[in-house]
C-alpha cells in the first residue's frame, strides 16, 4: 500500500475535528509529503458525529477516503462506539478522556489523555482542543515536523488566534510524553 | 424626423396581437418615453418573460431579450449587474409577473436595482387562451373558473411598496398620455421602477365578461380607473372595484449596483 | 515557484474560475456547492467583479444568463436539487447560446437526499435534464488540481462553443482538500466569445456558419439584436417555418456533436495493455485507479479509461479501448448511469459489469479488485 498514514479523527460536531485534520494535512504538505483531507458529517453544523480523515504518504494518494485508519483518535464516546473497530490491528487509538472507558478493543495500541481538560485548564476554554489533540497525536506518531506544523497553524489562523493555538499544540506534545500506552 | 414607430421599432410590424388589444398602446407610449429622454438605444436592454404582452422586446429596436416565463427580473438583474451603465426596461404581464415570477418580483423591489419594470396587466392568461391569473378580479369567469374566479386577486402596487421598489406608479392604456409621463418618470428615478398598467383583453378576458367590444373594454378601463388626487377624496366603497392611477410611492433607496460598486472600492482599497 | 497549498476542490473551482475570467456568479446557498459562492463573494469585488446571491436557482440561472448576454463570463454553483430547478434555464441558454457555465457538485439524491453526502447521480440529468433535443458538454474533474484546470476549460468551451457547460463536481471532490501547487501567473489559454466584425446591420446573430457557432455581440455594443427562447431563424426572430425549425435544432446538436474530437478529454492507462478495463471518472476514477495499480502489481492485467469529458461522449474513443477485452467494468456512484452509454457503444461485443453503490459511500478500491477478480475467474 502506497499510504502510509490513514488516520481518522472524530468527534461530535463543534469539536473542531474537521479543522485539526486540515491543519495536519496542510502540515504534512508542508513537511513535502503529500496529503489528502476528507470528512463525513451530518447536515447539521452542530452536534451529530463527525470524522475527519487525513492520508499522508511520500508517494500520490488516489484513494482519499480512510476505510481502515492506522491511527484513530476519539474525542467522543458516540466517536468511539461508531469508529474503534475499524482501526487495524496494532493501530494507534486516541482516546480523549474517559472515551470508550472499559469497553477498550484488544490488540491496539491505546493512548488515553485528558485533552479537552488540559485545554481548558490551560487555555480557559476548550475551543483549541482541536490543537492539542493534534499535538498529542504528533508527539505520539511524529507525522509532521514542529515547524511544518507551526506555519500551518499561522495559515490556518489569524495571527493572534495562531499564537494561542502555537501554545495549545505544544500543550498537547508535552501531554503526549507522559502517556503510558496499553494494550487490551 | 422619422416617426417614432420607425425609430424604435424593428422592422418586423405587424404584431401578433389581437384587435382591441391594449399592448400596442403600451408599446407607444414607451416609444413616446424613449422619443422624450432620447436615450441612446445601443445603451438600452428590453427583458421580457411570457406571454403576450412578453412579445414587446421582439418589436423594440434594442438588445432583447425575450427569456422564460417569469423569470425576466432575473436575467435583467443579471444584466443590470453585467453592465450597471446601461438603461434596462423590464415588460411583463399579470401572470408573468405576479404568478410564476412572483418570488423574483419581491426581490426586484427589495435590491432596488436601477430598471424600470412595466407589468401589463390584462386580468388574464391571455396567451393560453384565458386562464384566470393572480390579478383576475374575485367573481370574473375565465377558462380555469368557468363560475367565477373564487381565488383571491391582490394588489400588485402595494406589493410592490411593502416589498421595497423604490418607485411605485399605475397608469392604464386610456390615458395614454399619462402612462408615457409615468414611464418618464419611473426612468427618470434611480432605483427599481414598477408601473402597473391597467389593460385590456376584449378576446379572453372581455368575451367570458361581458364586455366583447375592445371600446367597450377601453370604456370599462376608462370608468374602473381613478387618479390619485381624486381617489384621495372617494370612499372605500366608492373606490371597490376601481384602480387608482398615477405616481403611488417614490422614495430614496440605496441602489443595488451603486452599493456594489461602493463595496468594490472599499475592498480594493484594503479596507474589509 | 507556486507555493504548495492544501485547497479544497470547491476553492479550486472558484480560482478556476476567476483564472479563466469569470466576471458574473449568481447562485443560490446549497449544500455540498455552498463554498463556491462564499470564496466568490470573497474574492470577486478585488478583481471587481460582481457577485449576487439570488432568491432561489431558477433566479440565478436567469441571472447568468442575462449577465453573459451583456458580456459577462457568468456561472453559478449548484446541487441536484438546485440543478434540477435550473433545467428550464439550461434549456433557454442552449437554444439562445449563451455561454453560461453551471456547477453541480452532485449529492445523494432524488429530492433532498442527503445533503452532506456524495453521489454521481447527475450524469444523465446533466445530459437530458431540460426538455428538448440540443447537445450539452459536461466535464467531471478527479483531484482538485483537475478541477482547478478544468474549470478554466468548462469557460473556454462554453465561449467556444456557445453553449452552456456543466461542471460535474461530486461532493468527494468538491471537499476533498489535497495538494495544490499552481502558479497563478501560469499562461493558460483563455477562450473568449468570437464577436462579430461586421456591420450591425450585416450582423446575423444565429447564422448557419461552417462550423456550426456563429459569432456573438454582447448587449452594449452596437449590434442591437434579439435572443429569444423561441425557436428563432437565423436573425433571431421566432420562426415556425418546418425547414428553419429542422435546421436549427441539428445546428444545436451538431455544433458540439460534430466537435466532439475537439471537446473530448480523458485519461488512458494501460488501455492496450489489459484483460478487464475499468471505466471510471470522477472520484471514483480514483478508487479504479488504485485499484488498478494493485491488481497489475500482482501481475492481473488491468487498465483505465478515466472520461474527463461526460458529454459528448467520443463512441469511437470509447469503442477501441473496449475492444477485445475480456470484459468492461463500470464502477460509478449511481446505478448504471454512464454504464448504461458504455452498453450502447460497445453493443453486445464485450460484457459490460456495473459496480454500482447508491449508499453514498465512494467505491472503495477492493470492491473492484473482487470484482475484477470475479470477472477473470
Amino acid at each position: 500500500m502506497a499510504t502510509k498514514w490513514k488516520i481518522r479523527l472524530s468527534g461530535t460536531g463543534g469539536q473542531g475535528v474537521i479543522k485539526g485534520a486540515v491543519i495536519l494535512a496542510e502540515g504534512a504538505l508542508i513537511d513535502g509529503s503529500n496529503a489528502t483531507q476528507s470528512q463525513v458529517y451530518g447536515p447539521e453544523s452542530r452536534g451529530g458525529s463527525t470524522r475527519a480523515e487525513v492520508n499522508i504518504s511520500d508517494q500520490a494518494i488516489l484513494f482519499p477516503k480512510v476505510e481502515n485508519p492506522n491511527l484513530l483518535l476519539c474525542m467522543s464516546p458516540e466517536a468511539y462506539d461508531k469508529y474503534a473497530k475499524d482501526l487495524i490491528p496494532g493501530g494507534i487509538l486516541i482516546l480523549d478522556g474517559e472515551v470508550g472507558k472499559g469497553k477498550e478493543i484488544p490488540g491496539v495500541k491505546i493512548y488515553r489523555c485528558p485533552i479537552t481538560e488540559i485545554c481548558r485548564e490551560a487555555m480557559g476554554s476548550e475551543l483549541s482542543a482541536n490543537v492539542v489533540a493534534l499535538g498529542v497525536i504528533n508527539g505520539i506518531a511524529n507525522l509532521v515536523s514542529f515547524d511544518a506544523m507551526v506555519e500551518s497553524l499561522h495559515r490556518n489562523f489569524k495571527a493572534k488566534v495562531a499564537d494561542l493555538n502555537v501554545k495549545a499544540y505544544q500543550l498537547g506534545l508535552d501531554a503526549a510524553k507522559k502517556i503510558e500506552p496499553y494494550t487490551v | 424626423m422619422k416617426p417614432i414607430y420607425q425609430e424604435y421599432f424593428r422592422n418586423n410590424l405587424p404584431h401578433i396581437w389581437c384587435a382591441g388589444c391594449g399592448n400596442g398602446i403600451v408599446m407607444s407610449a414607451w416609444a413616446r418615453a424613449m422619443d422624450e429622454l432620447k436615450l441612446d438605444k445601443n445603451n438600452v436592454i428590453g427583458v421580457s418573460g411570457i406571454g403576450c404582452s412578453s412579445r414587446i422586446t421582439g418589436y423594440l429596436d434594442l438588445n432583447t431579450l425575450h427569456t422564460a416565463h417569469g423569470r425576466a427580473l432575473p436575467f435583467a438583474q443579471g444584466a443590470k449587474m453585467a453592465r450597471p451603465d446601461m438603461d434596462v426596461f423590464v415588460f411583463s404581464g399579470d401572470g408573468d409577473c405576479a404568478a410564476i415570477g412572483g418570488n423574483h418580483f419581491i426581490h426586484a423591489c427589495r435590491r432596488n436595482m436601477d430598471m424600470t419594470l412595466i407589468v401589463i396587466n390584462n386580468n388574464i392568461y391571455g396567451m393560453t387562451g384565458g386562464q384566470f391569473s393572480p390579478l383576475t378580479p374575485f367573481g370574473k369567469k375565465a377558462t380555469t373558473a368557468p363560475y367565477g374566479s373564487v381565488d383571491p386577486s391582490f394588489n400588485l402596487c402595494e406589493l410592490a411598496i411593502g416589498a421595497g421598489a423604490s418607485f411605485v406608479a399605475r397608469g392604464d392604456i386610456y390615458h395614454a398620455k399619462q402612462l408615457t409621463d409615468l414611464i418618464v418618470a419611473g426612468y427618470k428615478h434611480k432605483g427599481f421602477s414598477v408601473i402597473e398598467v391597467i389593460a385590456s383583453c376584449p378576446i379572453s378576458y372581455g368575451r367570458r365578461n361581458k364586455i366583447p367590444n375592445p371600446a367597450d373594454m377601453m370604456q370599462y378601463v376608462k370608468d374602473h380607473t381613478v387618479a390619485k388626487a381624486v381617489a384621495e377624496k372617494m370612499t372605500p366603497e366608492q373606490l371597490e372595484d376601481k384602480y387608482i392611477t398615477g405616481i403611488l410611492h417614490e422614495a430614496q433607496g440605496r441602489e443595488y449596483t451603486e452599493e456594489y460598486a461602493k463595496l468594490c472600492e472599499r475592498v480594493q482599497g484594503g479596507d474589509k | 515557484m507556486a507555493k504548495v497549498r492544501l485547497v479544497q476542490g470547491n476553492e479550486a473551482c472558484a480560482m478556476g474560475a476567476l483564472k479563466a475570467g469569470a466576471s458574473f456568479y449568481a447562485g443560490y446557498p446549497i449544500t455540498p456547492s455552498t463554498e463556491i459562492a462564499e470564496h466568490m463573494a470573497e474574492m470577486m469585488p478585488a478583481c471587481g467583479a460582481r457577485f449576487i446571491q439570488m432568491e432561489d436557482e431558477i433566479a440565478s440561472a436567469g441571472a447568468i444568463i442575462g449577465a453573459s448576454a451583456a458580456g459577462a463570463k457568468a456561472f453559478t454553483a449548484t446541487s441536484g436539487p438546485g440543478f434540477s430547478l435550473m433545467q428550464e434555464l439550461v434549456g433557454y441558454a442552449a437554444i439562445t447560446e449563451i455561454p453560461v457555465v453551471f456547477v453541480d457538485v452532485q449529492r445523494m439524491g432524488p429530492s433532498t437526499g442527503l445533503p452532506t453526502l456524495s453521489s454521481q447521480g447527475d450524469i444523465q440529468q446533466a445530459r437530458w435534464g431540460s426538455h428538448g433535443d440540443h447537445s450539452i458538454i459536461a466535464i467531471a474533474p478527479n483531484s482538485v488540481m483537475e478541477t482547478y484546470y478544468q474549470t478554466i476549460k468548462a469557460f473556454n468551451l462554453a465561449e467556444k462553443y456557445r453553449t452552456p457547460v456543466i461542471f460535474l463536481l461530486d461532493e468527494e471532490i468538491g471537499h476533498l482538500r489535497e495538494r495544490f501547487e499552481v502558479d497563478e501567473n501560469e499562461e493558460i489559454e483563455i477562450i473568449n466569445r468570437e464577436k462579430p466584425t461586421c456591420a450591425p446591420e450585416d450582423y446575423v446573430p444565429f447564422e448557419n456558419v461552417a462550423g456550426g457557432v456563429p459569432p456573438m455581440a454582447s448587449f452594449g455594443e452596437g449590434y442591437r439584436y434579439h435572443f429569444t427562447g423561441l425557436t428563432h431563424n437565423e436573425k433571431g426572430f421566432y420562426s415556425s417555418a418546418l425547414p428553419v425549425v429542422d435546421k436549427f435544432n441539428r445546428r444545436l446538436v451538431d455544433k458540439i456533436e460534430k466537435n466532439v474530437k475537439d471537446i473530448f478529454e480523458c485519461e488512458e492507462l494501460f488501455v492496450d495493455d489489459c484483460d478487464v478495463l475499468l471505466i471510471a471518472y470522477g472520484s471514483v476514477a480514483r478508487s479504479a485507479q488504485e485499484a488498478m495499480n494493485e491488481l497489475r502489481e500482482a501481475g492481473v492485467k488491468v487498465g483505465l479509461f478515466r472520461p474527463i469529458t461526460i458529454w459528448p461522449i467520443d463512441e469511437e474513443r470509447i469503442k477501441a479501448a473496449c475492444a477485445g477485452k475480456k470484459a468492461v467494468i463500470v464502477p460509478e456512484m449511481n446505478l448504471g448511469q454512464y454504464a448504461r452509454e458504455v452498453e450502447r457503444i460497445v453493443a453486445g461485443s464485450v460484457p459490460v459489469k456495473k459496480l454500482c453503490r447508491v449508499d453514498s459511500e465512494l467505491v472503495i478500491p477492493e470492491e473492484i479488485i473482487d470484482m475484477v477478480k470475479e470477472v477473470l475467474k
